[in-house]
């Protein structure tokens, strides 16, 4: 029996490399940070050398995007074993992924692709995490991530799944504001009423990022600051949540730390107001 | 269509982004077409970033169009993005048949990215080979060298791309000689040598004795300047770390 991630609460940032400097040579004033797994589970070099140093100084914490939780064929044991190796050295505050598939076969989308809302799958996505949990011996956190496409078939809503996915396997919920804002948006529901139906003491990390708007959805790009509508969301998701560990996600036309400094600012101030 | 078809029929969206597979995951076409648009533009972002100095030297477009040819015929298939790369070699030989040049600058890359995350390897003390039994020793080569023919005069076309200097022409070598890449500690290495070197280079790798590599330059080059030569190698491959020691054979 798994048991949960030991308490944690603070504010942090994802790691890019175009950051490591600072975060090498200078004291950043954050809680944590977050680095994406596969970025790291590389047999050696100067990635694993800084991520060692990185991690002598901060608590940090694992994102996975390829572990394809919700693919039909059962997790890649390959995959999870290079994943084990890394957790066991790095320590990790939290390992987390996301509910959404990328491998079919002989195939790697190198995306999120959508999981759809069924039975079927929900008991699919359920056995991967608990073989994921198995092999790492630790409980996953799995975040909800931006669509744009729902499945025909669906019974449930994503909140639904999501809490159903929690019960069943006892895993915990990184809780991404911007993906429940651009999901609430392509698909029109509503955005508060996802927030009431996640079961917010399984939620142990909030994540906080920037869309952009394409033709005719909005884009989860990560390439510019987190919206106005973004910190309202995020200031009900707060309230309802309480302290957990908070962070600002950003891949893409990264700005000097300062700014992102000043952005996880203002995500204290308004968790303190709340 | 239970979940297994539903990602078979996402996977030959992706592929192939045929009307077929739009019409069996219920033609929403601007959400596919997210998907479709997000799925391309991370494999050329990856072949972009692998291979910069390559795609400099072809230009945009004809690097782009190259990286086209690649994603239509190859999707990828491993649970790393860092995997895609090393097929685009093949490819560029379809497309460009006749440029050895393009050919040899994409392996350079390539190699010089592997070598970037392999394991790491630290070199024994000088001091730990005064003990060596040479005539039973077993060369240990680090293992991030990667060893390949050069028959152009890539090296030097990439040292200029990546120095931002202006870049030769494109020449056959007179001779056909080798690239070694490697990683010493954090710094990635590059070295055009000839095709003796490459030879010798190649042999350790087969069988690592280093009686079999004086063996090897005795029959290329004679009784006394072979075991000169062996020794000249070694003590360059030792100060360069291309080779981290040598143990007793079994």
């Amino acid at each position: 029996m798994l048991t949960s991630n030991p308490p944690f609460s603070g504010y942090g940032l994802g790691l890019r490399k175009e950051h490591y400097c600072d975060f090498l040579e200078t004291s950043v004033p954050v809680d944590f940070v977050e680095v994406i797994s596969e970025n790291f589970m590389v047999a050696g070099g100067q990635p694993r050398h800084i991520l060692r140093q990185i991690r002598a100084r901060h608590p940090v914490a694992l994102h996975g995007v390829s572990m394809s939780i919700g693919s039909a064929e059962g997790l890649d044991p390959h995959y999870l074993q290079r994943l084990k190796a890394l957790v066991d050295e790095i320590e990790p505050l939290f390992v987390s992924d996301h509910l959404s598939w990328s491998r079919r076969g002989n195939f790697n989308a190198h995306d999120l692709l959508p999981v759809p809302y069924t039975e079927e799958a929900l008991d699919r996505v359920c056995a991967n995490i608990h073989q994921a949990q198995e092999v790492l011996g630790r409980t996953l956190l799995v975040e909800n991530p931006s669509s744009y496409l729902a499945f025909d078939g669906a019974s449930m809503s994503e909140w639904e799944f999501i809490a159903a996915m929690a019960r069943r396997t006892g895993c915990e919920l990184l809780l991404d504001v911007n993906n429940v804002f651009v999901s609430a948006s392509n698909h029109g529901f509503d955005a508060l009423a996802f927030l009431a139906g996640m079961p917010a003491e399984r939620v142990r990390q909030v994540h906080l990022a920037g869309h952009s708007q394409g033709r005719a959805l909005l884009i989860d790009s990560h390439d510019r600051p987190v919206c106005a509508g973004v910190w309202e969301l995020y200031a009900h998701a707060i309230a309802l949540l309480g302290p957990v560990a908070v962070m600002i996600e950003r891949d893409d036309e990264l700005p000097p730390l300062a700014e992102l400094l000043q952005e996880l600012s203002t995500a204290r101030a308004l968790a303190a107001q709340q | 269509m239970n979940l297994a078809e539903w990602q078979q029929a996402f996977r030959t969206w992706l592929v192939s982004a045929s009307d077929e597979a739009a019409q069996v995951l219920g033609n929403h076409r601007a959400g596919l077409a997210v998907y479709q648009n997000n799925y391309r533009a991370q494999l050329v972002g990856c072949l972009e970033q692998a291979f910069p100095n390559l795609r400099r030297w072809l230009g945009d477009e004809a690097f782009l169009a190259a990286s086209i040819a690649h994603i239509d015929q190859h999707p990828p298939h491993a649970w790393t993005l860092d995997a895609y790369p090393e097929g685009f070699y093949a490819t560029l030989k379809t497309v460009f048949p006749h440029n050895p040049d393009v050919h040899e600058l994409a392996w350079i890359e390539s190699a010089l990215n592997e070598a970037f995350v392999a394991a790491d390897a630290l070199p024994v003390p000088v001091h730990a080979l005064a003990e060596v039994d040479w005539d039973s020793a077993v060369l240990q080569l680090t293992p991030s060298l990667r060893c390949h023919a050069l028959t152009t005069n890539a090296e030097a076309i990439w040292s200029a791309l990546w120095q931002e200097t202006e870049p030769p022409e494109a020449v056959m070598l007179e001779e056909a000689g080798g690239l070694l890449v490697w990683r010493r500690q954090f710094t990635s290495r590059l070295r055009q040598v000839q095709a003796l070197e490459l030879d010798a280079l190649l042999h350790v790798q087969g069988d690592g004795r280093f009686a079999r590599l004086c063996e090897f330059l005795v029959a290329r080059l004679g009784e006394e300047a072979g075991v000169v030569r062996a020794g000249e190698y070694l003590a360059a491959w030792l100060g360069s770390e291309l080779i981290l020691g040598a143990v007793a054979s079994e």
